[in-house]
């Protein structure tokens, strides 16, 4: 083996083909996910502890600008759930091959973005 | 023969497996949320009072909670042992992220008994 091969393991000018864009994004939503949590948990407090803290959660919930925060937040969870779903699919030993692991990177996104569109339609 | 100190089993397979359980419990909390909330258009404190007043549902969050934990301490633990080289910015990183768990445990343990 040649004792100085050229080694390029530079993350920004790697090419990154589908599939890793979307594992990357698996990793970056559950970072996400896991600072989001305190927050959600606060959220829960809130909402258990009174009428009153109740109700200003739910005014809070129908400003644009939170709103749109909370369908972001949605999409990570969504996005995470389905990658990993993905995930497991793979773990039982199906679509692992190139072209089928390349076509569900495709699916999850799309996947995402529908149910995501669905969530802000529905909120 | 010595594993890595700080995964959570110290065995690869064993956390394998607990991610892949405790992803399988959250779905499930998430599928439940999301049923409630679309099942229940604009949702009154009373009922949702009610709610998480069950054992039930209690039990439910609790055990969703553990798994978060669970879950996220793999995830991040494999996260930083790939990226983050330095062993003392690892480390503390790590240190950071196991408190920050137990503490979410701890606090939601709080909120779901306290609510009479």
């Amino acid at each position: 083996m040649k004792a100085k091969r050229p080694v390029n393991l530079n993350l920004f000018t790697i090419r990154l083909p589908l599939p890793a864009i979307v594992s990357i994004l698996h990793r970056i939503s559950g970072i996400i996910l896991f600072l989001g949590s305190p927050i959600l948990l606060f959220f829960l407090q809130q909402s258990l502890h009174s009428e009153e803290t109740f109700n200003q959660l739910k005014t809070l919930f129908s400003q644009p600008m939170a709103k749109g925060l909370w369908i972001l937040f949605l999409a990570g969870v969504t996005y995470h759930l389905v990658a990993g779903i993905r995930h497991v699919v793979m773990d039982l030993g199906y679509g692992e091959s190139l072209k089928a692991g390349r076509a569900t990177s495709a699916a999850v996104i799309l996947v995402t973005i529908v149910l995501t569109l669905m969530i802000g339609v529905w909120l | 023969m010595i594993g890595n100190v700080t995964s959570l089993t110290n065995n690869g397979l064993r956390d394998w497996l607990l991610q892949r359980f405790s992803a399988l419990i959250l779905a499930v909390y998430v599928f439940f949320l999301f049923g409630y909330f679309f099942s229940h258009p604009n949702l009154q404190f009373a009922e949702w009072h009610t709610l998480f007043a069950s054992n039930g549902v209690r039990i439910l969050s609790f055990v969703t909670l553990i798994s978060i934990v669970v879950h996220a301490w793999i995830g991040i633990w494999t996260v930083t042992t790939d990226y983050l080289k330095c062993v003392y910015a690892r480390l503390t990183a790590q240190v950071l992220v196991a408190l920050v768990l137990l503490s979410l445990l701890i606090w939601g343990v709080e909120i779901l008994w306290s609510n009479v």
